[in-house]
């Protein structure tokens, strides 16, 4: 091995153990039954909504575009990551967990193409459109997306339109949705640290002044906006391997402003704030759920928004602020 | 009807720069008090509109003082979540069985209806008086908001809230009776809504709330008459899809009509541009 080789695998290394440590324990547990695998399927579902929050957050948080619309490029990666295992698997006649997973790794991807490709296609022309009336573009498009999500039957029947989409095999486990959870969270510090990232931030501050700098700021709000775009599309992707059924009203607008405020409550800009606003929402929905005598239980969407109310008079910048965990930060101020 | 709770959106907009996304649930409660006046109480009709829009318009303000003020001067996003905290509770509120009801009520008629024809063309006497209800609402905003003293401080309150504020404008008291009087003309709407498509549950507020939102903004957010204008346009095109394409497409043209104005003129059709000062 030659010694330029040694920084790259100390970082794979960096990246693998954490994956490695947090599945394997998972898996360990939940194989011994100390886990109920109601809430294995829970902390996955928390997972993935940690994916799509941080593609958001790099979104808005960091790039400063306001987007109402990630719900539906989370839909568009889950219907054709979902389209893409129907079509392939077993589709050579061989049913080895080898091929199967390169398939699911292959439609995950394909899900995150998908989604960043039409975010390219959507960005082009709306990008250009400023804060709120960029905000009301992509909610706009978010419902145009909904509407054809329930007549995609009249394209692809295998789509399923209103009915809702069936028989999607159930390939996401704790392996995948951690190393999904792992990836985002790796790609995402680094390019926030990177000149692309430092490029973004510069435009969520002032856009002027960084055109002045000499910042293409177009150009990049593309490449936030399609990179944020396409963590949805992986997030879709493995919802979609999770529940094996996908609804139209899944990928709602409103489905939209959910994440919003998981990025919000958490701290724009803030890695940190976003993981543990994510697992927070999912548990705390799931938890209430559990906790709720049965008869009460229409209360949970009613003090879940009071609490939102009440967080945001309490903290108006987000629960964690400008803190982050210490893996976050950037190497330069660690 | 889309004209109605636009121009509250708008008046709002215009005023806070903030999307009140609970405007499209006061629309609801509007719509609900008016159900219990005439179910309950067999109120005569002006009676109904009367506490429809009173009703919302002390929601709004009730809102607006728990809800808004506390955040005038935190970042906006925290002002917008909150907004859809607030829509999300009274949808949910609304919907236990201790307050209305998580069904599909009838909105009794409180009237026959009577269908005229003129020249080939179909009206009801429903349409007539939504038609006259809207007009007279616009004409009553139009007087308040450039007849009146209050409707001076709004523009000026529009315009520079902080100079406003050094000018003598109660700023405050301008931004409640601006949230009022746009959920007063929200529960009028819903009123309307009820009459004439006869049901109603605690969620309707969402579609038409967003979609008057839409118009609000295809017309030019700020700007009175192009609520109004986009409201028609909405409305009309929705029709249109409907009779000539295919209902399941309805939800969908008034967005893609929204971006395709949005990219042509980035401030709506009555908006002014403002240019952005460093």
């Amino acid at each position: 091995m030659t010694a330029g080789m040694m920084p790259f695998m100390k970082n794979i290394a960096k990246a693998v153990l954490p994956f490695a440590a947090l599945s394997g324990l998972l898996l360990f547990l939940s194989a011994r039954e100390f886990l109920n695998p109601y809430w294995v399927q829970i902390f996955q579902m928390a997972c993935i909504v940690a994916i799509s929050a941080l593609g958001l957050n790099l979104i808005y948080g960091f790039t400063g575009l306001f987007s109402l619309g990630h719900a539906a490029f989370y839909g568009v990666g889950a219907y054709t990551a979902a389209l893409m295992t129907k079509l392939y698997v077993g589709a050579y006649g061989d049913e080895a967990v080898f091929a199967t997973g390169a398939v699911f790794l292959g439609s995950l991807l394909a899900g995150g193409g998908a989604a960043a490709l039409l975010a390219c296609l959507v960005g082009l022309p709306t990008l250009r459109l400023t804060s709120d009336y960029l905000g009301i573009a992509t909610l706009g498009f978010g419902i145009i997306m909904k509407v054809l999500f329930d007549n995609a039957d009249s394209f692809l029947p295998q789509l399923g339109g209103a009915r809702g989409m069936t028989g999607i095999a159930r390939l996401t486990g704790i392996p995948w949705a951690v190393a999904g959870l792992v990836t985002a969270i790796l790609v995402i510090r680094n390019l926030v640290h990177s000149t692309y990232g430092r490029a973004l931030v510069a435009i969520r501050e002032d856009e002027v002044a960084a055109a002045a700098m000499g910042i293409d700021t177009f150009r990049f709000k593309v490449i936030g906006f399609t990179a944020g775009c396409a963590f949805a599309g992986v997030a879709g992707g493995l919802y979609a391997h999770l529940y094996t059924f996908l609804h139209p009203s899944t990928f709602d607008f409103l489905k939209s402003f959910d994440v919003l405020m998981i990025v919000v409550l958490g701290g724009l800009g803030n890695m940190t704030g976003t993981l543990v606003a994510s697992f927070a929402w999912v548990f705390l929905l799931e938890g209430m759920r559990v906790a709720l005598p049965p008869e009460y239980i229409e209360f949970r969407w009613v003090l879940i928004p009071l609490l939102l109310i009440v967080t945001m008079l309490v903290r108006p910048r987000g629960l964690f602020g400008v803190r982050e965990f210490p893996f976050l930060r950037s190497k330069v101020y660690r | 009807m889309y004209a109605l709770i636009a121009l509250g959106y708008t008046m709002v907009y215009g005023i806070v720069r903030l999307i009140n996304f609970a405007h499209g649930d006061v629309f609801m409660v509007g719509a609900f008090l008016a159900f219990y006046s005439v179910e309950k109480y067999h109120l005569p009709l002006p009676a109904v509109f009367a506490i429809a829009a009173g009703g919302s318009a002390l929601l709004a303000v009730v809102i607006e003082r728990m809800a808004y003020r506390p955040l005038r001067n935190a970042p906006k996003i925290a002002a917008l979540i909150t907004a859809i905290g607030v829509s999300l509770f009274l949808e949910y509120f609304t919907a236990l069985h201790q307050v209305f009801g998580p069904n599909y009520y009838a909105f009794p008629r409180p009237f026959q209806v009577v269908s005229l024809e003129i020249g080939g063309v179909t009206f009801t006497n429903i349409q007539g008086i939504i038609l006259v209800a809207t007009l007279a609402s616009l004409g009553g905003l139009q007087y308040v908001v450039y007849r009146t003293k209050v409707g001076r401080g709004m523009r000026a309150v529009s315009h520079d809230v902080v100079t406003a504020g050094l000018m003598g404008v109660n700023v405050n008291a301008v931004i409640s009776f601006t949230f009022g009087l746009g959920a007063a003309l929200a529960g009028i709407g819903g009123v309307l809504y009820g009459i004439a498509y006869p049901q109603i549950n605690t969620f309707m507020g969402v579609m038409p709330g967003l979609k008057a939102f839409t118009a609000a903004v295809l017309g030019g957010i700020g700007s009175i008459p192009g609520a109004v204008l986009g409201a028609l346009i909405m409305g009309q095109s929705e029709t249109m899809t409907t009779a000539y394409l295919s209902s399941t497409y309805r939800d969908g043209i008034a967005f893609v009509l929204l971006i395709a104005v949005l990219l042509w003129k980035p401030t709506g059709i009555l908006g002014k541009a403002r240019t952005e000062k460093v």
